[in-house]
């Protein structure tokens, strides 16, 4: 009986927290916290599929007409088929676009859409003004190193990238 | 009315556990989808498939075990350096458990290194090569 009521009491603390975590502007309070924090998210089909071949970069770094663009063009994904079914593809751009950088509801958004023009939906992160002027003391050749691989590799330098966590001062360099 | 609802879901749940994918499920399948029996599937032919080079982009050549090592029984890597968990049963038990995530694969990767999609041969051939190795 006793157990029952602690379990009880568990709950009810359990459901009042994760209703005041609802209840917070989405992004705010959730690990956006440092500069170059994301806000930490978590879709199943998102973290699933896209995390299958490469980090599932955050909603945060491109805008919603780049996800849309990408999304639809899943059969030529940068040379390779990463196509989907119909209903995991959608469902997936749906967490996306809410979460997107010009969504308004992170600052690492409010920095990448700071310098991309009105019109501007690049299909890379690599692409975008912000992402080249914030590497562009790392020398070209580093990029090229086989401990690398890619550009789009950011778990090679930044060994936190799948916790969300970009901090400059974490950055190491593989020789 | 509940009891019946439960048991019934009870019933549904176990019957899909029961049905679960195995190597040998995906074989006999195929084989029937090919219309031969399990027995004329080809290891060898499942090996030459998984080594053979294709061209491929910027002159590139691309095969199975270029991503996948020509190890099966190793970690592969993908174009951007995330790792691949083995693709040999005998290394990595999930393998060919799940229909939904085999035919996703099967499509995409025959996609790109073959530029078409796999026959139910050869994915019977496939798993017959790498249920065998040990």
């Amino acid at each position: 009986m006793n157990t029952i009521l602690r379990g009880i009491g568990v709950l009810a603390v359990t459901g009042t927290v994760s209703l005041l975590a609802f209840s917070l502007p989405p992004g705010e309070a959730r690990g956006d916290s440092g500069d170059d924090a994301l806000p930490r998210l978590t879709h199943k089909n998102w973290q699933q599929e896209c995390a299958s071949c490469h980090l599932a970069y955050a909603p945060a770094f491109l805008p919603k007409a780049s996800w849309q663009r990408l999304m639809s063009g899943l059969d030529r994904h940068f040379g390779e088929n990463a196509s989907l079914d119909p209903v995991t593809q959608a469902d997936i751009l749906r967490f996306l676009e809410p979460h997107a950088a010009d969504s308004g509801n992170s600052r690492m958004g409010h920095k990448v859409m700071q310098r991309l023009g009105a019109n501007e939906a690049p299909l890379r992160i690599t692409e975008t003004r912000w992402f080249v002027r914030k590497h562009d003391d790392v020398p070209r050749a580093a990029w090229m190193r086989k401990s690398i691989g890619s550009a789009a590799n950011c778990a090679a330098c930044h060994r936190q990238a799948e916790q969300g966590t970009f901090d400059e001062d974490a950055v190491r360099i593989p020789k | 009315m509940i009891k019946r609802l439960a048991w019934a879901g009870w019933v549904l749940l176990s019957a899909h556990t029961a049905a679960a994918d195995s190597p040998a499920s995906f074989m006999a399948r195929y084989a029937q989808q090919a219309g031969v029996a399990v027995s004329a599937l080809s290891p060898v032919r499942g090996e030459a498939l998984y080594r053979s080079e294709h061209p491929g982009r910027n002159a590139q050549a691309v095969s199975c075990a270029r991503c996948h090592t020509a190890n099966p029984k190793q970690a592969g890597q993908t174009r951007v350096g995330k790792r691949i968990e083995p693709l040999a049963p005998a290394a990595n038990p999930e393998r060919f458990t799940d229909a939904a995530k085999v035919e996703k694969w099967f499509r995409r990767n025959c996609m790109d290194v073959l530029q078409r999609e796999c026959s139910a041969q050869e994915k019977g051939d496939f798993i017959a090569w790498l249920t065998q190795i040990k």
